[in-house]
């Protein structure tokens, strides 16, 4: 053996860093090129009608939500994975080479898959069911890469000093096992080419092409017992498991409860699974699972307040510092917007409110303060953190980093209060008739009235973009030209150039 | 007996099931450190606060690696 001392490798995750922050432009310049295709129908051909095909809303709009989802949130959930796992249990990823080995196999396949669902969807190859469009080879490798990620997880537990496991690695546990369950069971398809008809036909459609093992209502059903939960251990689990690490450590301050942290874990897991009904209330599945679906939405604001309490708490005697750093200013509102998206997805889950919320753009709305403001927030703070500790340099810019919350949090701010006004509109106008029931409205009447309401959505999206394009910047300063920085400046806040 | 009423009766049943889990496992956590092998919980805040590899683990898995 060498005789230096052990350090922590950060090899895989400076490697996921960047992915989530390429996949990051990337899905956010699409999202925003979908709210203007909304509010000015004529950039869906804005390249002349040849290349239509690859410009309308309907062939990127699976490319926004999977590039954000799969690309972005995944691979800053993998990144910290591998810079929190290592520090909580206390061992290096350099004291294995297996796991050194499995790391890079892990993100080398993921980049792999990722290049194959972006030409596929290109393509217009798509099951079409919603966040889960991979065709059947592809849903294959992604399996292949969790497993990877499970026994980096697994092994890394396998070969830790500390005997108890953090609070974050419960989550990134319950990460990993809740999406194998939802993705393998939503995903269940026969390809096609094994099909036969009663005449004795075979090899139906191209060799990539499947159905779905489901159909109908049954179909619907797992797809949003898929959907919900994809939300709950995508966006929320494993930000959760970040904030519970990069709060406490970048302000120095202790969890306010670790009970209240071990309490919350349990109530959002064991809640969490039941919820998914309310996607599918007033339509055909059962009325008992769509009343359990909006009793257990409502009872999801306990667990989910409990975690968010917990970390705004844990900044209790110590709120110069949101003043102070940029940093924790990110964390802080994370977390508020945490509060703010689980207190209204319960509201909009009450049938009666579900009547006028119901596909309108409120539920954009909603979707969009909890994954810009609590999700893209976190993720940018944990990058934030770990940059000068995996780089060894000082954040390039406080300022910078300051601007960019302002620009992004007014961006977050224009983009849910335009999809309200516009979302409840929409439901009213939609609802609206006369004394004999005849509708007062066309569609194309909401549609005239929106158009503003997009317009300030696609500027909130525009701000938010720029925002990330500064972070990115910052990034990539700090790793090429930020000081140099020494290993006791990087005990609690991060060091941070003018 | 029909079955709305059985399912009512496993209903509540299931519902004093998980309330005496949820308050046992509150109970257990507050009266773990007052048992003579016990911990406060609240320790294990430090496994992030101090996780330098070089750091001494909260609670080791064995006295060799703490080393």
């Amino acid at each position: 053996m060498e005789n230096r001392p052990l350090e922590y490798d950060y090899t895989v995750a400076k490697m996921f860093m960047l992915t989530t922050i390429l996949t990051g432009i990337v899905g956010m310049l699409i999202g925003v090129i979908l709210a203007f295709e909304l509010a000015f129908p004529g950039i869906n051909t804005i390249l002349g009608d040849g290349l239509a095909e690859y410009t309308n809303f309907s062939r990127l709009r699976p490319l926004h939500t999977d590039a954000v989802i799969f690309g972005f949130t995944l691979s800053g959930v993998f990144a910290t994975w591998y810079y929190v796992g290592q520090r909580v249990l206390k061992v290096s990823m350099a004291e294995s080479g297996f796991l050194m080995f499995i790391g890079k196999l892990h993100f080398t396949l993921y980049v792999v898959g990722v290049i194959a669902v972006i030409v596929s969807l290109l393509a217009g190859v798509t099951t079409s069911k919603e966040y889960a469009e991979f065709e059947w080879p592809i849903d294959i490798a992604i399996v292949v890469v969790w497993v990877l990620w499970g026994m980096s997880i697994f092994g890394l537990i396998g070969i830790r000093r500390e005997k108890s496991l953090y609070i974050s690695v419960w989550y990134y546990i319950a990460t990993f096992l809740g999406i194998a369950m939802l993705y393998l069971f939503n995903n269940m398809e026969i390809p096609t080419m094994l099909a036969a008809s009663p005449a004795g036909e075979t090899g139906f459609g191209a060799w990539y092409h499947s159905v779905s093992m489901y159909s109908g209502t049954n179909d619907a059903l797992v797809q949003w017992w898929y959907g919900h939960n994809a939300v709950a251990f995508g966006f929320t689990v494993p930000i959760v498991a970040m904030i519970y690490y990069f709060l406490p450590k970048e302000s120095g301050q202790a969890i306010y409860s670790y009970k209240l942290s071990l309490l919350s874990f349990w109530g959002l897991m064991f809640v969490y699974l039941w919820a998914g009904g309310h996607h599918l209330l007033f339509s055909t599945v059962p009325d008992w699972v769509q009343t359990m679906g909006s009793i257990f939405s409502v009872v999801l604001i306990l667990p989910s307040w409990g975690s968010a309490i917990n970390m705004l708490l844990t900044m209790k005697g110590e709120w110069q510092q949101v003043a102070a750093s940029p940093l924790i200013k990110f964390m802080v509102l994370a977390s508020t917007f945490y509060m703010f998206s689980t207190l209204e997805g319960p509201i909009q889950a009450i049938k009666s409110v579900n009547a006028i919320a119901h596909f309108t753009d409120w539920i954009v709305g909603h979707v969009h303060d909890g994954v810009l403001g609590w999700v893209g927030f976190m993720i940018m703070a944990a990058l934030f953190h770990m940059a000068p500790r995996v780089f060894k340099r000082e954040l390039y810019s406080k300022s910078l980093m300051a601007t960019q919350f302002w620009i992004q949090t007014l961006g977050v701010v224009l983009y849910f209060t335009s999809m309200w006004i516009a979302g409840i509109t929409q439901g009213m106008m939609w609802r609206a008739h006369d004394e004999f029931g005849n509708l007062a409205y066309s569609f194309i009447d909401t549609v005239t009235v929106l158009h503003p309401y997009y317009t300030i959505r696609g500027v909130g999206g525009l701000l938010y973009l720029v925002g990330f394009l500064m972070f990115a910047y910052n990034i990539y300063k700090t790793m090429t030209s930020g000081r140099r920085v020494e290993e006791n400046e990087l005990q609690s806040a991060s060091p941070m150039g003018a | 007996m029909n079955i709305a009423e059985l399912q009512a009766y496993g209903y509540f049943a299931l519902t004093i099931f998980m309330v005496v889990i949820l308050y046992s496992y509150i109970y257990h956590l507050y009266s773990k450190k007052k048992n003579a092998d016990g911990c406060d919980y609240e320790n294990y805040s430090n496994m992030a606060l101090k996780d330098d590899v070089t750091d001494t683990p909260v609670s080791a898995i064995s006295d060799d690696k703490e080393k």
